[in-house]
């Protein structure tokens, strides 16, 4: 039973980085955008907080907890909100193809995080490792009292708060996406700019700032991996093909945030799963490590089999809308 | 008052001359370098110019590092290659990557195996066709959903990507030399069953032949034949090429098919030809870069030597950088995302102009 409580827990703490980028990916995807670059974003946000809460613990005698938090924060919005402007001035003004720009966000990102992950330190004249212990444990910090009921305080109460943003956010942008003006606006875009454009919506205005908001919603992603799941460490690659996971469970959740929240649990949870399936060899751990991505492809060929509209992906996604071409 | 003109506006150009389009690309090669230049400057605190001089002095400075530079040139063409037919019809492969990688689990597999019950030659060539159909068969499954019930083949192909990463480990359990390092090591390395041989005393110089073979037949087929034409009109539009009597969903297979086996076959070049081992990084990103090298090239073959040679070069050339200044090799993928952004981005100024607003006297 332990061991179960366990497995939920560890489920929870891998699928929440996932759940940031698909929320994140989600919006922009509604506006219309394929924005392939959200792995590279999450390395870059991640990297950017530490690097921020880095050089704050190394320039003060003593750090304050959430001082170092806040700066974390700030950095990783801030980073991944300019990879998120730099795609959508490349597809949106510059009309570069969607594909290839994520492409190359996501090769830029990837370097940018490991490279100054695995160098920042040395540069700044320290040795060894990056650590921010001190932040960390602001993000590490549970709720206090909650926390120490048994089994549910575990199973619900022991996370960091970035946990609950995640989840907060997730049903925020469901309510934005579904119930409200901008939503419905949004989504029209999506569909079919050529319509929201007669229609006198702004079509490059919604592109931008979805898009912008998207990356940085998923940025954090990166943060929470980065402070929360891996203590104020970096480890090169350690992110691993998170990033794409999140691509994926934007399918799996047929483009509804809430639902990501619950498919961030199935994907935490089979991306661990070979560490807790009974009587598995290591050949067969590799081949359970598969899981995640099969259970995406049937998933997408599930969905484009049943044609059912609501669960389709946006009408116009990864498609450019230049107005003078309609 | 009320100047509703716009500060600036853009619009198409009818045309643009040859040579005036190669200034701007040029323009922007000289821009990103300058760029590239100002981050190297601000990590390391060096004087430019011996970067660049470091730059090239690790791509091309010795007889060995230029031969690796065409080496992975070659390596990157050819996946460039590869993706050019899918691209051409619209497929957005960016399985490149898991096509690499199973036709080098597949050339591994027969340089293990088989190594002792056939001559070099006729390995090589078992190996590379078995590489292709392996690579060809990881084209194939997103195809036929692609061509059936529609599936969005971007992401399919880019799961493929890690379903058959998961392949490679698996088989690395079995292979794994010396046990318990959880790496292949080396295939063959006293008898060098299945490697390249030499010719005219160079280890990859055969690269360098059959990537060349590989390129000049897609070429010819893209362009003079009526399957090639059939790609361009489905690529175009499926509705022409309905209207036509074209078959789409046969095309689509078929031309899926075609690219996942050159890819396929980029991985055998990659172990019989360079790295003679198999691991998840064999394929490298290449499968991502070479999206961009085929699309930036508007995959005309020339342009695709151009800009391969390019990226590689860079990328050797900062490996040395970071090496000698002792930072870590991703300093190569900065600079590669930096030229990329570059790049790409001066397309757009190669399609359009910009028109700034005239200063016009009130009257």
């Amino acid at each position: 039973m332990t061991l179960i409580f366990t497995f939920i827990q560890k489920a929870i703490g891998q699928g929440i980085a996932i759940l940031f980028g698909a929320t994140g990916e989600i919006i922009t995807e509604k506006s219309g955008n394929l924005n392939l670059g959200v792995p590279g974003i999450m390395y870059m946000g991640g990297i950017a907080g530490l690097m921020g809460a880095f050089f704050y613990e190394n320039s003060t005698e003593n750090p304050i907890p959430i001082v170092g938090m806040i700066i974390a924060i700030i950095c990783c919005l801030l980073a991944s909100a300019l990879g998120g402007l730099l795609y959508s001035f490349l597809t949106i003004t510059l009309r570069v193809n969607q594909n290839v720009v994520g492409l190359s966000l996501t090769t830029f990102g990837t370097g940018f995080g490991n490279f100054f992950g695995g160098s920042i330190s040395k540069l700044a004249g320290g040795v060894g490792q990056i650590s921010v212990m001190t932040t960390a444990s602001a993000f590490q910090a549970k709720i206090p009292g909650l926390s120490k009921i048994p089994v549910i305080g575990d199973l619900l109460f022991s996370y960091g708060f970035l946990t609950y943003i995640a989840i907060i956010i997730s049903l925020c942008a469901t309510f934005f996406i579904t119930k409200t003006r901008a939503g419905l606006n949004l989504r029209a875009v999506g569909e079919d700019p050529a319509t929201a454009d007669a229609a006198g919506i702004n079509v490059s205005k919604y592109k931008y700032i979805a898009t912008v908001v998207g990356t940085s919603i998923a940025g954090l992603g990166g943060l929470y991996f980065v402070m929360e799941y891996l203590g104020g460490t970096w480890s090169n690659n350690g992110f691993g093909d998170r990033g794409w996971l999140a691509v994926a469970l934007v399918i799996l959740a047929l483009w509804n945030p809430t639902n990501a929240i619950w498919g961030s649990l199935v994907f935490g949870g089979l991306y661990i799963l070979y560490i807790y399936m009974p009587g598995l060899t290591r050949a067969t751990q590799e081949l359970c490590k598969m899981l995640p991505y099969v259970v995406t492809i049937i998933v997408l060929i599930i969905t484009s089999r049943r044609n059912k509209p609501e669960n389709q992906s946006p009408g116009s996604l990864g498609n450019a809308y230049f107005r003078e071409e309609r | 008052m009320n100047n509703k003109e716009p500060f600036v506006r853009m619009s198409k150009r009818d045309g643009i001359s040859f040579g005036k389009a190669w200034e701007i690309r040029l323009g922007a090669v000289i821009l990103s370098l300058i760029v590239c230049a100002l981050v190297i400057v601000l990590i390391t605190g060096q004087n430019p110019i011996d970067v660049y001089k470091g730059i090239v002095d690790g791509a091309v400075g010795t007889n060995r590092r230029a031969w690796v530079t065409i080496r992975e040139t070659v390596v990157l063409l050819l996946v460039a290659i590869g993706l050019t037919p899918a691209f051409k019809m619209k497929f957005w492969n960016i399985g490149a990557e898991g096509q690499i990688l199973m036709g080098g689990v597949a050339a591994a597999a027969f340089m293990i195996y088989f190594s002792e019950s056939m001559p070099n030659w006729l390995l090589l060539i078992v190996t590379f066709v078995a590489s292709a159909i392996a690579g060809l068969l990881w084209g194939l499954l997103p195809a036929i959903f692609k061509a059936y019930f529609n599936t969005n083949e971007t992401l399919f192909t880019l799961m493929l990507n890690y379903v058959a990463m998961q392949i490679v480990t698996f088989c690395i359990v079995f292979w794994e030399n010396p046990t318990g390092s959880n790496t292949v090591g080396i295939i063959n390395s006293a008898t060098q069953k299945g490697w390249f041989p030499s010719i005219f005393g160079n280890a990859y110089v055969l690269n360098v032949i059959l990537v060349a073979l590989v390129t000049i037949g897609v070429y010819i087929y893209m362009k003079y034949t009526k399957q090639g034409y059939e790609i361009s009109v489905v690529g175009e539009s499926q509705n022409t090429a309905r209207y036509a009597g074209i078959d789409v969903k046969r095309v689509i297979i078929r031309t899926m098919m075609i690219s996942g086996a050159i890819c396929g076959f980029a991985g055998a070049l990659i172990v019989n030809g360079s790295s003679h081992t198999i691991s998840t990084s064999i394929a490298g990103g290449r499968g991502f870069t070479a999206i961009i090298v085929a699309w930036m090239s508007k995959f005309n073959p020339v342009a695709m030597v151009i800009v391969s040679l390019f990226l590689v070069f860079m990328q050797q050339g900062s490996i040395q950088i970071a090496s000698q200044f002792g930072l870590n090799e991703n300093a190569s993928d900065i600079i590669t995302g930096i030229l990329l952004f570059f790049l790409i981005g001066c397309e757009f100024f190669v399609n359009y102009k910009l028109e700034f607003r005239k200063n016009k006297k009130e009257d």
